[in-house]
């Protein structure tokens, strides 16, 4: 039952079974070839949103592998009483409310932290990755299969995040992390001596698409099996 | 399934269960950390206020390293009573000491004024000294692109030129738009004036100003952030308007 859910979720899968009796896969498929964002294209919205800068891109990453990974094992572990006509309202109030719980505690005991977050809170409720994964893996898996389903999946996704996230950092604004790597745009220290600029346009939106984009087209001329046959 | 968990009866039963579980589990959890979470606000402002008029941990380690991040939440209160000498509230044309100004929420305030045009507006004032120099810290909120925006902006003692600002966000893009409370842009306002000439013009945040090291401090512009115009502009807007607020009181000063 879960192989035949999962199946159908993959946009292209290889002939061999995807999901096979080892749990590892569950945590290495979703890096690589069942990539969230780069082949099942979910979570495209917060992966465009955030990725002006590096640090952005690791802290979302962190809160999503939490939060998927918690509520994965939540909707797993109430899957045999939810009632199919309103689980998507009840994958929803789950999530939301596992994320309002985990913003009034940081809120109460890392202050500072909670405010660096604020901004994902919103952003992690409507993540489509943590909605497909509820309704594809955790309605139909026990809650350890759903647990390592729920960080393979954030992990895939954080990892592409932090590719765009470091591309866009590093072109955009000469930074990682914050510190100028490329040396000083103003002073014309370092790799701006010798006439290179930096490319604002990579600080905005679109440019993350085209990165995921680029990312995609690497991946699939790398690995045949993600190739459409016709 | 073993269970009939498709019948009308079971979903209505299901979904009034967990509304009932959800929701008390939310008030209980929101109800036990409301305490420390309004605690925590309050130092917040606190920080903030010292922050703008220069009062950073550095100042009282003495260590450069430290002259960007906050003074911290245990000597804050402390360091607050210290340093703000003064707390007013200005109502109309008087002014008033109240050691609890900085506790006035601005954002009632400016709704009471919106839902009633003849509410006098309570605005709060804070006065501070350091190493003998007299410091105005004005309080302010705006929107920005997403969601509210507020800071403080300290004036010096002829009341046109800036000390220092802090401002902070609530839901700003990161990597964009929050960089508003990250020092680069925060620290740019630093000596600038908010008349030009006679005529106030507060300060704006301008794209293409040409001044990346903002060198040009009588131009009321600082530089803007890349990707973040909105943002930007509604600093300015909100520089502008809450300042205008006080210049009456200002003029009786000068």
């Amino acid at each position: 039952m879960a192989e035949v859910a999962e199946q159908e979720k993959v946009v292209k899968a290889p002939s061999e079974p995807l999901f096979s009796k080892k749990n590892r896969k569950l945590i290495t498929d979703p890096l690589t070839d069942n990539n969230p964002i780069t082949i099942q294209v979910l979570g495209i919205c917060s992966a465009l949103a955030i990725t002006a800068e590096l640090k952005a891109s690791i802290v979302m990453t962190i809160a999503v592998v939490f939060v998927l990974g918690v509520g994965n094992v939540v909707i797993s572990l109430m899957r045999n009483i939810i009632p199919s006509k309103i689980r998507i309202i009840v994958q929803l109030i789950v999530v939301a409310s596992l994320v309002i719980i985990v913003d009034l505690v940081l809120k109460a005991f890392a202050y500072e932290l909670s405010k660096t977050l604020s901004v994902f809170i919103g952003l992690i409720i409507t993540n489509c990755i943590i909605m497909g994964r509820f309704e594809a893996f955790a309605l139909a898996n026990g809650p350890w299969k759903s647990f390592l389903d729920g960080i393979g999946n954030a992990a895939g996704y954080g990892l592409i995040l932090i590719i765009v996230g470091f591309f866009r950092e590093l072109l955009g604004s000469g930074t990682l992390l914050g510190f100028a790597v490329l040396g000083d745009p103003i002073d014309k220290t370092g790799l701006y001596a010798l006439g290179y600029e930096n490319n604002g346009f990579m600080l905005l939106s679109p440019m993350a698409l085209i990165v995921v984009g680029l990312i995609i087209w690497v991946q699939r001329s790398r690995n045949p099996a993600l190739i459409e046959q016709e | 399934m073993a269970r009939n968990t498709d019948s009308n009866t079971y979903t209505l039963l299901f979904a009034i269960g967990m509304v009932l579980v959800v929701g008390s589990l939310l008030a209980f959890t929101a109800s036990y950390f409301n305490p420390t979470i309004t605690l925590n606000k309050k130092l917040e402002k606190q920080q903030n206020i010292l922050f703008a008029m220069g009062v950073s941990e550095g100042t009282l380690s003495g260590n450069e390293e430290d002259n960007t991040s906050f003074v911290s939440t245990d000597k804050v209160t402390a360091e607050f009573g210290k340093y703000i000498t003064t707390q007013l509230v200005i109502e109309g044309d008087k002014a008033s000491q109240d050691s609890l100004a900085y506790l006035i929420d601005i954002k009632k305030e400016s709704d009471q004024v919106k839902a009633d045009a003849s509410y006098v507006r309570k605005l709060p004032l804070f006065i501070g000294e350091k190493d003998g120099e007299k410091f105005y810290i004005v309080p302010m909120r705006g929107v920005g692109l997403w969601d509210a925006i507020w800071g403080f902006v300290a004036l010096e003692e002829d009341l046109e030129t800036v000390k220092g600002a802090f401002f902070d966000h609530k839901g700003e893009t990161p990597g964009l738009g929050a960089n508003i409370k990250e020092p680069y842009f925060y620290q740019d306002f630093a000596g600038e004036k908010i008349y030009s000439g006679s005529q106030f013009k507060g300060i704006v945040v301008a794209k293409g100003n040409a001044d990346p090291r903002n060198a040009d401090k009588n131009d009321n512009e600082v530089d803007a952030l890349a990707g973040a115009t909105i943002t930007g502009d509604g600093v300015t807007a909100m520089i502008k308007k809450d300042l205008a607020m006080y210049l009456p009181y200002f003029n009786t000063l000068k």
